[in-house]
Order: structure tokens, then sequence, then C-alpha cells
């Protein structure tokens, strides 16, 4: 298997698909001669014109409500938002449209339609600009949100978001762009929705996580194994559907769990993942299930206090040999 | 250097009925007396529509309800100019594009009771489901016509809305994303003069809606929205402009809405009477009617046969949709996603 980057494994990923259908269409602020403010689309309007992908004024609702539009008019299209951040000037169309239009007529159209968006948080970007907003997404029915963790998965989950026939929102964490890893080159394999990886296996507790969060908590199970404690690491890859077999399987066996999260703890999606652990197994817990968060505060600029705000392998560390030294 | 002018815009205005009857010959469309015939009694049929709409209401049979009374012109008119194939996003208060389109009457009955069923569009008709929040469906409309200028589709888009949704970002955003990659649009806005309280001039400080097409670059054009030759027209001659590749346009319907926003409106509690009665003198049906009689299109005879076929049509649209076979509960969770996910599937059980 060749190795890459996550921003060329999703670039592949673009290019594959839309040589394979022509009703796959490129939309968005700066994608077409920019290449994308991360150079996701790089090279694609060479190959494909202008037909195909298209520089769009500035205007998120819209360009995710012509998406929509495209899609009921039978394209596939691939809409990028500048960042995540932007999505809630979306938000109107990404819920009350995107998500509902099928339900509301009554499944006479489908809306095969993906947003990329790239977010996170640790570039020293600031408040506006640093937002993990994945929770807000998974709370609405009728959507599938992907979160990949790894080249290899971002490649093959955006290709199942392209061919599915439902609204994604496909999320890209912009510190993994350069991110490395093998990559499948046949152009069929893909990663399919709904399935967690369990990127690491162990005995002792299971760590939780999604996107740069599985990287810092496989960082983090490494350290922890020097000090004989055996992480398993499942990696959600995406939050919606959320895979809640997989890892209460895994806590099942280890008694224990740890959940990462990159967003704000209150109401973000560790509290989801804790509750169907607690659903799904309480009797084999042997501690509370605990979880490392984002604090609860906008995004500051300076670089320092941007560190603490986002979990980092330390925090990890120490929730973890917390939790193994609980006593109940 | 002096200041020089480097654009201006004159706002066009169509009218060719005058509210006695009278038409400009030479703007008349070329439709035959039984293409005039048939306009007259969709008037009628939405009018009956309608009324039947706000008793049924009343009775505790129909949920709120948003009355076209007025209005009717704008929307026969320019439906009547659309071909089937063409596609269209309404708003809420177009039934009688919808009447015109053939949508089966039942349907919009069902509908406004609550049964979401009533908006699943027969095939053969791409009339998209009724968007009630203000505006959001015209970036839907920009991109339909889009997708339809890519696959090379013959057909135009035209979405529906009101001068209140005139004030929201989709429009804005809307309509210059139409103009930047000319999409073959028609925006049809029934500016009936009030957005529930909210009066136009609170809307906007221009004088007209129509000339914000111009900041967009495209043409816009007010007709009067009561006078069903220049609605006809307009919309005619934007749909061939659309189709041959000239891009969007936008048609400003200038009308009146002589009912209470919603049936849980009381309208009489923020304008003046006389404004409603000075418009009732302005109505679409009664000035087509004088048209007609001056032509011999028109009697007595010929009036209590149209009425007593919409009356018809409507007690037999009524009924069927009364009759129709309630659906089961778990119906609800059947559209919100191509698959559903093990937790919904759970949830599913439950309400069955
Ligand atoms: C986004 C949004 N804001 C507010 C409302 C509540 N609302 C429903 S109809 C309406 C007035 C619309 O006025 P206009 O666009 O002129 O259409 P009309 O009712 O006159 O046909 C308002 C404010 C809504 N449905 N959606
Ligand atoms: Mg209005």
């Amino acid at each position: 298997m060749p190795e890459m980057t996550y921003r060329d494994a999703l670039n592949l990923a673009l290019k594959e698909e839309m040589r394979r259908d022509p009703s796959i269409v490129v939309w968005g602020e700066d994608v077409a001669l920019y290449e994308g403010s991360f150079k996701v689309s790089r090279g694609l309007l060479a190959e494909f014109g202008e037909e195909r992908v298209l520089d769009t004024p500035i205007s998120e609702n819209t360009i995710i409500g012509v998406a929509v539009g495209a899609a009921m008019g039978g394209l596939r299209p691939v809409a990028e938002l500048m960042t995540v951040n932007f999505a809630l000037l979306a938000m109107d169309q990404i819920i009350d449209h995107m998500t509902k239009i099928r339900y509301m007529f009554g499944g006479q159209v489908n809306l095969p339609m993906v947003i990329r968006a790239p977010g996170g948080g640790g570039s020293q970007l600031a408040a506006q600009h640093s937002q993990s907003l994945e929770t807000y997404f998974m709370h609405a029915p009728g959507m599938r949100v992907a979160y990949p963790a790894t080249p290899a998965d971002a490649k093959g989950l955006l290709k199942t978001a392209i061919r599915d026939n439902n609204p994604v929102m496909f999320l890209e964490h912009e510190l993994l762009y350069n991110s490395k890893g093998e990559v499948p080159d046949d152009p069929e394999s893909l990663v399919p929705f709904g399935k967690c990886d369990v990127k690491r296996s162990g005995t002792d507790i299971t760590i939780v996580a999604y996107a740069r969060m599985t990287i810092l908590a496989l960082q983090a199970a490494e350290e922890l194994a020097k000090e004989n404690i055996s992480c398993e690491v499942v990696d959600l890859r995406t939050l919606a559907p959320l895979d809640a077999e997989t890892f209460v399987a895994s806590v099942k066996k280890t008694g224990r769990a740890v959940v990462v999260e990159e967003c704000w703890k209150t109401c973000g999606l560790g509290g989801e993942i804790a509750t169907r652990i607690y659903d799904g197994c309480f009797d084999s817990l042997r501690a509370p299930v605990r979880r490392v968060s984002g604090l609860d505060v906008p995004m500051p600029y300076s670089r320092k206090l941007e560190k603490l705000c986002i979990p980092q392998v330390a925090d990890i560390v120490a929730v973890v040999k917390e939790t193994m030294a609980a006593k109940y | 250097m002096p200041e020089e002018i480097i654009g201006s815009c004159a706002v066009k205005r169509l009218n060719i009925l005058d509210p006695q009857g009278n038409a400009d010959e030479n703007l008349l469309p070329p439709l035959n007396g039984q293409d005039i015939r048939r306009l007259y009694e969709l008037l009628v049929l939405s009018r009956t529509f309608d009324g039947r709409a706000l008793a049924l209401q009343r009775e505790g049979r129909l949920g709120t309800y948003p009355s076209i009374l007025g209005q009717e012109a704008a929307q026969v008119g320019s439906a009547f100019a659309l071909e089937k194939s063409d596609w269209v996003f309404p708003s809420f208060r177009e039934m009688g594009m919808h009447i015109t389109l053939g949508y089966p009457m039942h349907l919009l009955y069902q509908y406004w009771a609550g049964d979401e069923r009533g908006l699943a569009t027969p095939t053969g008709l791409n009339i998209l489901p009724i968007c009630v929040a203000v505006g959001t469906h015209i970036p839907h409309a920009v991109g339909a016509a889009m997708a339809a200028s890519y696959r090379g589709d013959r057909n135009a888009v035209v979405c529906y809305f009101g001068d209140g949704a005139t004030s929201k970002g989709d429009f804005h955003e809307g309509l210059n994303m139409a103009g930047v990659f000319r999409a073959p649009v028609v925006f049809i806005c029934q500016n009936n003069q009030w957005a529930i309280s909210v009066p136009f001039d609170r809307q906007t400080a221009a004088p007209s809606l129509a000339q914000k097409a111009w900041g967009y670059g495209f043409e816009g054009i007010q007709v009067d929205g009561n006078d069903i030759f220049a609605v006809y027209r307009a919309t005619r001659t934007a749909l061939e402009k659309a189709r041959n590749g000239g891009g969007p346009t936008f048609i400003e319907c200038h009308t009146y809405r002589i009912a209470d926003h919603t049936t849980a409106d009381d309208a009489s509690r923020y304008r003046p009477p006389e404004e409603v009665a000075d418009w009732r003198e302005k109505d679409p049906i009664l000035r087509l009617r004088r048209f007609m009689t001056q032509r011999h299109l028109w009697d007595e005879a010929y009036e209590r046969h149209v009425q007593e076929e919409a009356t018809a049509a409507v007690d037999e649209a009524v009924h069927r949709a009364e009759s129709a076979p309630k659906p089961a509960a778990t119906e609800i969770f059947d559209y919100t996603n191509a698959e559903l996910s093990p937790r919904q599937q759970r949830q599913r059980k439950e309400v069955g």
C-alpha cells in the first residue's frame, strides 16, 4: 500500500469518485483556482473543468442550499465549507433542509450530498476559527457525520460518503492534513459507515475517541503501556451512525472506559457515549466512565492557553490512571 | 474629475388588463377563447378551494390555513405559463399554482389537515414540498436550476415567495448566486403588501422589489399581480429566456392579501378596512369576467356552470381527503434516512 498524507488521501478519493461518476460536482469558496483553503481540491479544476469544480460567492447558507437543490435535481454535490466554523452560517440549510427534505417529501427524493468541512483547534486561530462543532451535527436525525483519524479512513470514508444516498457531514481535522499513513490504492476499497475501528487492542481499559483525539489516545496508550496499563483504543470513525455495539463490547471486556472529545464538555458527544456505555454494560463496569474534553470556554488565541483548552496526551494519561486506580 | 454615471436602473411595470376589464390589445398574450375560459375556470376553482378551506378550518377539519384570496391571478397566471416538466419550488400561499398544474386538490386538503402524505407529488409533476420557512427554498431553486443546466435539461425552475421573504439572507444570497451562474430560474414574488402584520415599507426602503434584481445583474419586472394577462405574459417571457440560456428573471406581482395572514390571525387589528375595500375593487376574477363579457366569452349560464363544476370538484376533493386511510404511527420513521440507525429501529419498534 502506498503511503500518503490525509490531505492527499482525501484528494485521491475525490478524483477517483469524480472519474467514476459525472454527476459529482465540487462547489465552494476558493475550491477551484485556489484548490481549496487546505488544498484538498488540488488538481480538480484542471482535470474536471469549470463545469464541475466551481468557485462560489461567499454565501455559506446558499452554498449548502444550492447543493440541496442540485441534489434534488439529480447531482451528487460535494460542497466545501472553508472551515466548519462557517457551518454556523448554514445551520438553517443543514439542519432544517438538508436533513429533513427526504422526510418531508415522503421519501420521494434522496439527497446524495456531502459537506466537507475542515475544523478542530490547535492552529492558533482563536475563538471563531477553532471550533469543534461535531456534536451539533450528530444531534439532528437524518444526518450522517464522518470524522476520520487516519489517511486510510479519510479516503475510504469520503468515498462512502459520496456514494451514500443520505446527506453526509464530512469533517476533517486541520491538524491531520499532513499526517501520513498507508492507504489502499484499490478504488473500490471503501470504509463503511457505522463501524468503529479498534485501532489498538488492550485488556485493562477502553479509550473511545475520534479524529485527532484518536491519534492522541494512541500516543497515550503507548505511554501507558510502559507502565503496564493495556489500553484498547476504539476509533468511532462515524459519529452518526454511532456504532455503540463495538465500544460497548470493548468495555464489557475491559470493564473501564475513558471518552476523549475535542468539543466543549457540556452536552458534548462524550456524554452520549458514556450513556450508551451505561445502558449497554453497566454491570461490567469497574469504575465510572470518565471524559476528557475541551474546556467550556471560547478558544483563546494564545498558544499556551489554547493547549490548555484542548485535550492533550498527558490529560488522557492522567485520567486513564485515575480510572485504573478507582476502587468501587 | 466630475462624477459620471456608471449605471442606472429603469424599473418596468407591466399592466395589460385594467380593473374595468379593458385590455391593451398590443400586449395581450396569444390566448384563444378556450384558453381564456380555462384561466377563468382555474381562478374560480382556486377561489372555491380556498373558501372551502377556510370553512373547514372553522369546523376544525383543517389546521391553520393561509388564504390566497385576492392573489389568484398571480398564481394561476404564472403557473399557466409553465410546462409540466418544469420544477416549482413553492412557499405556502400558492395553492392556485398547484391547482393550475393539476396537483390533486384532495392532497392539498390532506396536507393542510396535517397529513404530510399530501406533499407526495404525483409522478409527472415536479412540485417540491411547500416551504413554510420563509425564503429558505430560494437557494434550493437556484441549485436545481444549476443542476438542470449542468445536465443539459430543458427544464426551467420557478420559485415562489412573498414580499417578506425578500428581506431574508437566502433571498439576497440566492439571487446573487443565480445571477453569477446565470441559472435558468424565474423568481416569482407575490408582493401582497403584508408579511403577517408588517407592511411593505418595513421590509424595504426601495420603492419596488423588482429593482432589486438589477443589483444581482439580471432583469426584474413589476407586474400588476391582479392582471392575469400581465402575469402570464411576464412569466412566459422569463421562462423562454431561462430555457434559452438567458439566465434568471425576477417578477414582482403587485397584489394584495385580502384575507387574514392565516386562520390564526385577525388582520383588522393592524390594517384599515378602507385599504382592503380599495383592493377588492381590483379583484382579479372580476376584471377577467368584465373582459370576457366584452368578448362574449361570459354569461350567466356559463357562470352557473363554472361555479357548479368548481363546487363539485371541491366536494369530491374534501371527500377523498377525509376518507384517506390513516397512516401507521411508525411511518414517522420511514423517511428520516435511507437506512435507519439501530437506535431509530428500536424507537420505531416502541412506537409500533
Ligand atoms: C424563517 C422564518 N421566519 C419567520 C417565519 C414566520 N412567518 C411565517 S409567514 C411570515 C410572513 C411572510 O410574509 P411574506 O413573505 O410576505 O408572505 P405572505 O405570508 O404575505 O404570503 C412569517 C414572518 C417563518 N415561517 N420562517
Ligand atoms: Mg406578503
